[in-house]
C-alpha cells in the first residue's frame, strides 16, 4: 500500500442541527500510525467530528472512508468492528460490571450473541485483559463494580476498555478530564505507548497534557480546520491565540 | 453453613412438592399452584426488566396467548363440552358452524404443548425485533408494548366467533384423560407440574443471565448506545431475552388457566400486566430468587386481603408498590441480602449493629 494512501479521511463534510453547523466543510486525513491532537473551543465541533467518524451522526455533506471503504450509513458496530474505537468525553462504563467483567466484555473477539452464550473467552483474550489491566493499575479492583470507582479510574477504565478492543484508531475525547496531574501525566505515558501500531486522535483542552503528548496538533474552530502542526508553530499562530489559547499571561 | 446453603432450594422444592399438598386443603392448594404459575411470569419479566432493562408493560399478550393455546386443547377435546356438530358448544351461539382454520391444530396434544411455548416466543421475538430493530428504547418501548397489549385485548374481546369474545374460554368443565380439569385430583397433578417447572424456569433465566451473555444484558441495560460502540449489535440480545420471555410467559399462562379454571381476554387487561411488574419490583429485580419472593407474597397476600375485606386490594396494592420503591429499592430480597434485616433487628436491640465505619475507641485518642 503506498504511503500517500490515507487511513481514515474526511472530505469537505458538513453536520447541520437544524440549520446550526457544527462541522462546515471539514477536510482531514488520518495517516496509519499517526497520532493527532486536536485542539478548539467550545462549540468548535470536535466531538460532533468523532461522532461523524464513529457513525453516531450522519453527515448532511460529505463523505467519510476508512481504508477506502465509505463509513456513511454504516451502524456504530459495524464501524467499532472494523477498527475504530472511542472513549467518550464522560468516562461511560458498564457500572453494574466488574472491572474485569467491563474488559472481558470489550475484549470479546466475537460479538455475536449466539457466541457469547456458547464459549467462554479465549485465553489470549484473558491474558490480554489482564496485562491492560495491570499496565493502568486496576487489577486491585478486578472485582469491583465499576459503579463505585472514582472518577480518574473510570477514566481508565474506559481508557483500558477501548484498548482492550483492539482497534486498530483510537479516538479518545478528553481522556484526562477531571484527573490529578500524576494521573494525567500516567494516561500520557499509557497513549504514548500506544503509539506505533494504533492510530490515535486526542481531543483535549489540557495544553500540558497535550505537550507531554508531542503529538502533532490540529485546531478546529467553528466546524473547520484552522491550522495544523507542531504544538509549539500552532501555539505562536496569531488565529489561535485570538480564538482559543487568548494572550500569553504576563 | 454452606452445604446449608446449597440445600435450602432442594429443601424447599421439597416443601412444595410433598408437604403443601399434605398440609393445605384443595383451595389453598390450588391458590399456591396459581402463585408459582404466576413466579413464572416474574422471571420472564425480571429477565427483560431487571437485567436488561426492558420495562414490558404488555407480558399478559404471551401470558394469555399460553393460556388460549391450553383452554382449545382442551375445549376441543372434551365430549361434554362438544355440541352438535362435534366443535365446541359456544360456536352454535354465533351460528358458527365450520371449526375456524386455527382451531384445528389444536385437536393435537402434542401440538398443543409446544404451541403453549413456541406460539408467545414466535410473537415475542416477531415484536421484539420490530420494536429493537428500530431503535425504540426506555418508556416509548414500554408504551408500545402497553399499545400491543391492547390491541391483543380488544381482538380477543370482540371476537366472539372465534374466542367466545369477554366470555373467555371455561377450562374447569373439560376434561383430560378422562377426568375433570376442575376436579381436586387434577388440581394436584397441576400444581406439582407448577412446582417442577418453576425451578426450571429459574435455570432457564439462570442460564441467560450468567456468564457473558449476561454481562452483555447487564451492560445493555446500563449504556446501550456504549455497547454499540464495543462492536456488539444489542438488537439479537434484546430479541433473544424478550423471546425467551414470551415462550415463559406462554407457559406460566397456561399453568395458571387450568389452575383458576378459565382464560379470558382479562388477563390482557393493562392492570395486569402491570400487576407482573409490581411482583417483580416488590420481590427484587436483577435477581432471580426475588420474582418468585415478588409473585407468591403479593399474590398472597392479595388473597388473604381480599379475604378480609374485598374493596381494600387494590390500596393495599398500591401502598406496597409506593413502599418497596421508596424504602426498598431492590425489593424484599434485595433488602434482606444487603443486610436490611440484620439493621431492623438492630434498631430494637435484637442484633449487634453492623460497624460501617472504623471505630474511634476512647482508650485509642490521646491522653492528655
Amino acid at each position: 500500500m503506498p504511503m500517500s494512501e490515507p487511513l481514515l479521511e474526511l472530505n469537505d463534510v458538513s453536520v447541520s442541527f437544524d440549520g446550526f453547523y457544527a462541522l462546515t466543510d471539514l477536510s482531514l486525513k488520518l495517516y496509519k500510525g499517526e497520532l493527532k491532537s486536536i485542539i478548539g473551543p467550545n462549540g468548535a465541533g470536535k466531538t460532533t467530528f468523532l461522532d461523524v467518524i464513529t457513525g453516531k451522526v450522519r453527515p448532511t455533506k460529505g463523505s467519510v472512508t476508512f481504508k477506502g471503504q465509505s463509513l456513511l450509513g454504516v451502524s456504530e458496530q459495524q464501524i467499532s468492528r472494523q477498527g475504530i474505537g472511542r472513549k467518550f468525553q464522560t468516562p461511560r462504563v458498564f457500572e453494574n460490571l466488574s472491572v474485569l467483567r467491563n474488559l472481558e466484555l470489550a475484549a470479546s473477539p466475537v460479538k455475536n450473541a449466539f457466541s457469547l452464550l456458547s464459549s467462554g473467552l479465549p485465553q489470549n483474550a484473558k491474558d490480554e485483559v489482564h496485562r491492560i489491566m495491570n499496565y493502568v493499575g486496576l487489577a486491585p479492583f478486578a472485582t469491583v463494580k465499576a459503579g463505585s470507582l472514582s472518577h480518574g479510574q473510570k477514566q481508565w477504565l474506559a481508557i483500558a476498555s477501548l484498548v482492550a478492543q483492539a482497534p486498530e484508531v483510537l479516538l479518545l475525547d478528553e481522556p484526562v478530564a477531571g484527573l490529578t496531574d500524576e494521573e494525567t501525566l500516567r494516561t500520557a505515558e499509557l497513549i504514548k505507548s500506544l503509539a506505533g501500531d494504533h492510530t490515535v486522535v486526542v481531543i483535549e483542552h489540557d495544553m500540558e497534557f497535550i505537550r507531554d503528548l508531542d503529538f502533532d496538533v490540529t485546531v478546529l474552530h467553528q466546524g473547520q480546520v484552522l491550522t495544523e502542526g507542531p504544538l509549539d508553530q500552532v501555539k505562536a499562530d496569531p488565529r489561535v491565540i485570538e480564538v482559543y489559547l487568548g494572550p500569553p499571561e504576563q | 453453613m454452606k452445604l446449608f446453603q446449597r440445600l435450602v432450594p432442594w429443601i424447599l422444592l421439597a416443601v412444595a412438592l410433598f408437604i403443601l399438598p399434605a398440609a393445605l386443603d384443595d383451595f389453598r392448594l390450588n391458590l399456591f399452584g396459581r402463585y408459582f404459575a404466576l413466579a413464572i411470569t416474574a422471571l420472564a419479566i425480571d429477565l427483560i426488566w431487571g437485567y436488561t432493562g426492558l420495562l414490558s408493560l404488555g407480558q399478559g399478550i404471551f401470558f394469555s396467548l399460553g393460556g388460549y393455546a391450553v383452554a382449545m386443547y382442551l375445549m376441543l377435546n372434551t365430549k361434554s363440552l362438544a355440541g352438535g356438530n362435534g366443535i365446541p358448544k359456544f360456536f352454535e351461539n354465533y351460528g358458527v358452524a365450520e371449526l375456524p382454520f386455527f382451531w384445528k391444530p389444536f385437536w393435537s396434544p402434542v401440538f398443543t404443548l409446544i404451541a403453549i411455548w413456541v406460539i408467545p416466543a414466535v410473537v415475542a421475538g416477531l415484536v421484539g425485533w420490530l420494536i429493537f430493530r428500530n431503535r425504540i428504547k426506555g418508556v416509548y418501548f414500554s408504551i408500545i408494548t402497553q399499545a400491543a397489549l391492547m390491541v391483543f385485548f380488544h381482538f380477543f374481546n370482540g371476537q366472539q366467533k372465534l374466542f367466545d369474545g369477554t366470555n373467555g374460554l371455561k377450562t374447569s368443565t373439560s376434561e383430560l384423560f378422562g377426568q375433570l380439569v376442575g376436579s381436586p385430583d387434577m388440581q394436584v397433578v397441576f400444581y406439582r407440574l407448577t412446582v417442577i417447572l418453576l425451578p426450571l424456569a429459574f435455570l432457564v433465566c439462570r442460564y441467560f443471565t450468567t456468564g457473558r451473555f449476561g454481562d452483555a444484558l447487564i451492560a445493555i441495560r446500563d449504556d446501550e448506545s456504549r455497547f454499540r460502540f464495543a462492536g456488539f449489535n444489542p438488537v439479537p440480545f434484546k430479541t433473544i431475552v424478550f423471546l425467551v420471555a414470551g415462550a415463559l410467559c406462554g407457559i406460566s399462562g397456561a399453568l395458571y388457566t387450568v389452575q383458576s379454571g378459565i382464560v379470558s381476554p382479562q388477563y390482557m387487561s393493562i392492570s395486569f400486566s402491570i400487576e407482573m411488574v409490581i411482583w417483580v419490583a416488590v420481590g427484587g429485580r436483577g435477581t432471580l430468587v426475588g420474582p418468585i419472593i415478588g409473585a407468591t407474597v403479593v399474590n398472597y397476600l392479595r388473597s388473604l386481603v381480599s379475604e378480609a375485606l374485598p374493596e381494600a386490594w387494590l390500596f393495599v396494592q398500591g401502598a406496597l408498590f409506593i413502599f418497596v420503591v421508596v424504602l426498598m429499592p431492590d425489593g424484599i430480597y434485595g433488602w434482606v441480602t444487603n443486610g436490611g434485616l440484620r439493621s431492623l433487628l438492630a434498631a430494637f436491640g435484637i442484633a449487634k449493629k453492623a460497624t460501617t465505619y472504623p471505630r474511634l475507641d476512647e482508650e485509642a485518642l490521646p491522653v492528655d
